[in-house]
């Protein structure tokens, strides 16, 4: 509300008396607030003070010194050197490097398997459609605990390393983890790796090159084969001049081990499967609707107009549906990234089961809890700052 | 046309039916708005209105759109702030003192123009729904006094259904019932009519021309020329938050002072 | 405008073009087959393939569940034999997977309690006894029943702490509290977001964002090791109770931004209505606009509220014996544990079932809404 003039015509009245002020909206909704920020301020301060006293009491150290401390304990699994004699601090990065990287696994599946359906849920392929209908509505309404506990028990069921099970000649499934066949490394694979992102950076400015040449010669370059020419024939590329090496490090039995290829562990693929089919459900249910929000007609009049299929995809249904899918699959991602946090259930040494480790050591509660919770609200934070910025992206787009 | 919503509605001795607008009006004002302003930022929708309106005074504002009528009576009722000059109704000031808000509200009835009813509430629940709570009525006295009102305004079938099962008409002969059964001394109608298909309008019309005739304070924001001409002692034509024109519908209608009345009679009237 | 149209009578839908046979006549089952499974040959070819795998899936289901399933035995090694799904370990083992760690004793009790309160629930559910008359005192005599049925140490029963409780009895009461509690708090949270005073405001965002950004675990950590911190010396709040408050919380933050939705989606001019009959804020909040922004909202809010149903099992992580615990538990029974498949789907269907059933009265209700009936 704009006070223009408002107050000083007021404050010139002589009738300004004690119980106008009382019975003044303004001045009630100040006291209100006041009052609120008050008791705010009043449970904050004695809930404060309690803990200090509690934790004197208890003789618990205060803040965030034991980040510092010698943890002795290890973890099983860790993307970066990591020994029971590193610090606290060191075993949380530790966890949050595992979260992220079940994270990163899982919302590459979850979409995949989530795109998948949700296309097949509105095909008019009836029988298709059903079985997608049923597939999601079992994995959204079983509890994602529930399926991540199912899936480590039955990894941990799955014969020893002597009674593997052969995966179609490239693989072993074993109560240890899947143990696959990779390429033996050489050191042609950093220069494909580059050619991989050389190769996704020339097809976005092939693909911006040609809306101008469209844009301003009238001109329509497909850029669809070129980009994925680029994507795939650069690390090609480069693999062809490092001598194409072939060379592949099968997993060979050893004792109750593997020797060679790559092992992903028991507790990492529970967990991964579990969290990723339970948001792969709810993503196929925000694509179909995505995808229905396309209206029909819109469609037929672009064929009308002679697009070609392709053309009408990308540039009729495709950017429609994508402003409805984008927004609420990103909070799909961040709630799959949360969900990562029942890591402890099959003990996968995530960033909330190491805190967990670091608070039953230490007995700091309070401070492994606040750099849990700090980690998830960045993340949180980071992602909806991506969406506001996409979201008006799109909305510049609409005028 | 008959004064029966009068005797309801009006606990002092209701007027007869048409008394000359002297004899109605000889009290001094009800509702004195004294250089009203009122700014929405930097643009200001009312530029010092000041006009009084008597007991028993129907006044009919009109003016093109985004004249500032609108607000202004809706200043009236506080359901907008003004931010400079005094509103007076039955000698309390219109300031934001709560108690004074209530007494002002207590006095006046609003219709809205797009009739505003609870759509989650039936017919009568959203006629007993203020008296009950308001005024703190039993549920039975109520219903009862809801009844009467409904039958006023020609639709006591209609008490079980829900809002949007009405036609509008229906629905804003509601909305007026509604207003009543809060006994208003003053009525303040906002474009009553706009959201309404042409055939709907009289029925709501009529309704009004009924409740003028039992004496009610009216203010109405309208278009409807035909009524302003047969109603009201007093017309008034607003421009960029002024009053332009004001006065009896002979001299409105029949001398205007102001061209740009002259223009808006004519651009209205050619329909 | 969406409540308002929600009650405008059915519009007649424009006729589909004129019909050459009668409309009433069912369209014939190879057309229809026709029609939906083989319009081209990719789609043909999609209908063989899905229609393979899934009577391939059927037959192994039917197999290994039915066939040559074992459904009742006290003996493990039966099970053993048997090629198939071995249900007799649910038959077997349902005592401490519905109960926990109960008194095997009284399990009776737990029976008469989940009786009480299933048939509490669906009483309420019904919009014929939705009146305080009723459901007031029904609510009042089914929780003190349950109380007593629960805590006992009156009328000659065991007592029994908290600590004890388990299985789906604790798994109802965690569900029921969370809702119980959490949707005051939402709306009272919904409410302050949309409030004009900037405090009201700023404390329910800030409350608000920060706990939808962190992970459930997150806060029932902070009710199990953080809360007892918070208390002055010597004051205890029950373990069962903290952790219900925390995912109650946890849920209204959640429901409250739906709520918020329902209240954005009330036009200025029901409030404008209301206080043109100088109704006071409260009023016009309780009979008016919440009333609409409850129903405008409510596909998201039976969502959330299926959404805590399952979000009961994450007790598992601070240690309380729902069914999900209790079933992990039984499942260490070495006699008994290869069968865990079985012990897990029967969890499953549990939790399916109640979601099932909540979708299905929401659904009911939306129509409900829709007729005007409520």
């Amino acid at each position: 509300m704009t006070h223009i003039d408002g107050s000083d015509q007021r404050g010139a009245k002589p009738r300004q008396t004690l119980s106008t002020l009382l019975y003044s909206k303004s001045f009630r909704t100040a006291v209100t607030q006041v009052v609120m920020a008050a008791v705010v301020i009043f449970i904050g301060l004695f809930l404060y003070q309690n803990v200090v006293e509690n934790l004197r009491a208890q003789n618990i150290a205060t803040g965030f010194g034991f980040l510092e401390q010698t943890s002795q304990f290890d973890i099983g699994e860790k993307m970066i050197t990591y020994s029971a004699r590193d610090s606290y601090g060191r075993a949380f990065v530790v966890g949050l490097l595992n979260t992220l990287s079940v994270s990163a696994a899982g919302i590459f599946l979850a979409t995949l398997i989530g795109f998948t359906v949700g296309i097949s849920r509105i095909s008019s392929n009836w029988l298709l459609s059903k079985v997608a209908t049923g597939y999601v509505e079992i994995v959204r309404n079983i509890p994602v605990i529930l399926q991540v506990i199912f899936w480590s028990v039955l990894l941990r069921n799955l014969p020893n390393a002597r009674n593997a099970v052969e995966v179609y000649g490239v693989g072993f499934l074993t109560n240890r983890g899947l143990t696959f066949a990779v390429p033996a490394t050489h050191p042609i694979h950093s220069t494909m790796g580059i050619a991989l992102v050389a190769g996704i950076v020339l097809a976005i400015l092939g693909s911006i090159w040609a809306r101008r040449h469209r844009e301003s010669t009238g001109t329509y370059v497909n850029m669809l084969w070129p980009s994925i020419g680029l994507v795939i024939g650069l690390p090609v590329l480069a693999w062809l001049f490092g001598g194409a090496p072939t060379a592949i490090s099968y997993p060979v039995q050893k004792g109750f081990n593997f020797q060679g290829g790559v092992t992903i562990s028991p507790e990492f693929t529970a967990l991964l499967i579990g969290i990723a089919l339970y948001a792969s459900g709810f993503i196929a249910e925000i694509v179909r609707a995505g995808l229905q929000a396309t209206p029909k007609g819109q469609i037929e009049a672009a064929r009308s107009m002679g697009f070609r299929p392709w053309f009408v995809t990308r540039y009729v249904v495709l950017p429609q549906a994508l402003r409805v899918i984008v927004p609420p699959l990103t909070s799909q991602y961040v709630s799959l990234i949360k969900n990562s946090s029942i890591a402890v259930v099959v003990g996968y040494p995530d960033l909330v089961n190491i805190g967990n480790t670091v608070m039953n050591q230490t007995g700091q509660a309070v401070e492994a809890i606040a750099v849990m919770m700090l980690v998830y609200l960045t993340i949180s934070l980071i992602t909806s700052t991506f969406m506001n910025f996409y979201n008006r992206l799109v909305a510049i787009k609409e005028r | 046309m008959s004064n029966i919503i009068a005797q309801t509605q009006s606990p002092s001795p209701s007027p007869s039916p048409s008394p000359s607008p002297s004899q109605r009006l000889d009290q001094g004002p009800m509702i004195k708005l004294r250089d009203v302003s009122k700014w929405y930022g930097h643009f200001q929708v009312l530029h010092d209105v000041s006009l009084d309106v008597r007991k028993g005074e129907r006044v009919v504002i009109c003016g093109p759109s985004g004249s500032g009528k609108s607000t202004l009576i809706r200043c009236i009722n506080r359901l907008e702030e003004h931010q400079k000059g005094e509103i007076i109704v039955n000698g309390i000031e219109m300031t934001d003192n709560v108690k004074n808000i209530e007494k002002i509200r207590r006095n006046i009835g609003m219709v809205f123009q797009s009739f505003n009813l609870f759509p989650h509430l039936n017919v009568l629940d959203n006629l007993t729904i203020g008296p009950m709570l308001v005024r703190h009525m039993k549920k039975k006295d109520a219903e009862e006094l809801a009844m009467q009102f409904l039958e006023k305004v020609r639709i006591p079938e209609q008490a079980q259904k829900y809002p949007l099962q009405l036609s509008g008409g229906q629905q804003q002969r509601v909305a007026i019932a509604r207003s009543l059964c809060m006994q208003p001394e003053i009525m303040l109608f906002d474009e009553p009519t706009s959201a309404l298909d042409p055939e709907m309008i009289k029925e709501v019309l009529d309704t009004m021309i009924e409740l003028a005739d039992s004496g009610m304070t009216m203010i109405c924001v309208t278009h409807e020329m035909g009524f302003a001409r047969t109603v009201a002692d007093n017309v008034i034509l607003m421009a960029d938050g002024k009053t332009v024109e004001s006065g009896t519908p002979e001299e409105f209608f029949g001398n205007p002072k102001n061209p740009r009345t002259r223009l808006f009679l004519e651009q209205i009237l050619k329909h | 405008m969406t409540t308002q149209s929600q009650h405008a009578p059915k519009m007649a839908t424009p006729l589909e073009p004129v019909m050459q046979f009668d409309p009433n006549a069912k369209v014939p089952f190879a057309k229809w087959v026709q029609k939906h499974l083989f319009t081209s040959l990719w789609q043909s070819l999609m209908t063989l393939v899905v229609a393979a795998l899934l009577l391939r899936f059927a037959w192994f289901v039917l197999k290994w569940g039915v066939i040559d399933a074992v459904f009742y035995t006290p003996d493990p090694d039966v099970c053993r034999a048997a090629a198939g799904a071995c249900w007799a370990v649910i038959v077997e083992k349902h005592r401490p997977m519905l109960f926990g760690l109960y008194p095997y004793d009284e399990h009776w009790r737990l029976v008469i309690m989940m009786v009480v309160y299933l048939s509490t629930i669906v009483a309420s559910l019904m919009p014929k006894l939705w009146n305080f008359k009723i459901l007031i005192p029904l609510w009042i005599l089914s929780v003190t029943s349950i109380g007593i049925l629960m805590f006992g140490g009156v009328l000659g029963l065991v007592y029994v702490p908290t600590s004890e409780w388990g299985g789906l009895p604790l798994t109802m009461i965690l569900f029921s509290g969370t809702v119980l509690i959490g949707m005051p708090v939402a709306v009272v949270l919904a409410l302050g977001r949309r409030s004009p005073m900037p405090v009201a405001r700023g404390v329910s965002v800030v409350f608000i964002e920060a706990l939808r950004g962190v992970p459930l675990i997150t806060i029932l950590f902070v009710a199990v090791n953080v809360f007892p911190l918070f208390l002055p010396a010597g004051v205890e709040v029950n373990k069962l109770l903290r952790i219900t408050v925390g995912i109650a919380i946890f849920f209204a933050c959640y429901q409250a931004e739906v709520i918020r939705g329902g209240l954005q989606a009330i036009p200025t001019g029901q409030y404008e209505a209301a206080a043109s009959l100088n109704m006071s804020y409260w009023q016009t909040t309780r009979k008016i606009i919440l009333p609409q922004a409850l129903r405008i909202s409510l596909p998201a809010i039976t969502n959330h509220i299926i959404a805590a149903m399952k979000n009961t099992s994450f007790v598992i992580i601070i240690g309380l014996f729902d069914i999900l615990t209790a079933t992990t538990a039984v499942m260490q029974d070495p006699l008994w544990r290869r069968y865990y498949i079985e012990a897990y789907l029967f969890v499953a269907a549990v939790y399916l079932f109640f979601g099932y059933a909540l979708s299905l009265y929401a659904r009911q209700v939306e129509k409900w809404i829709n007729s005007g009936r409520i």
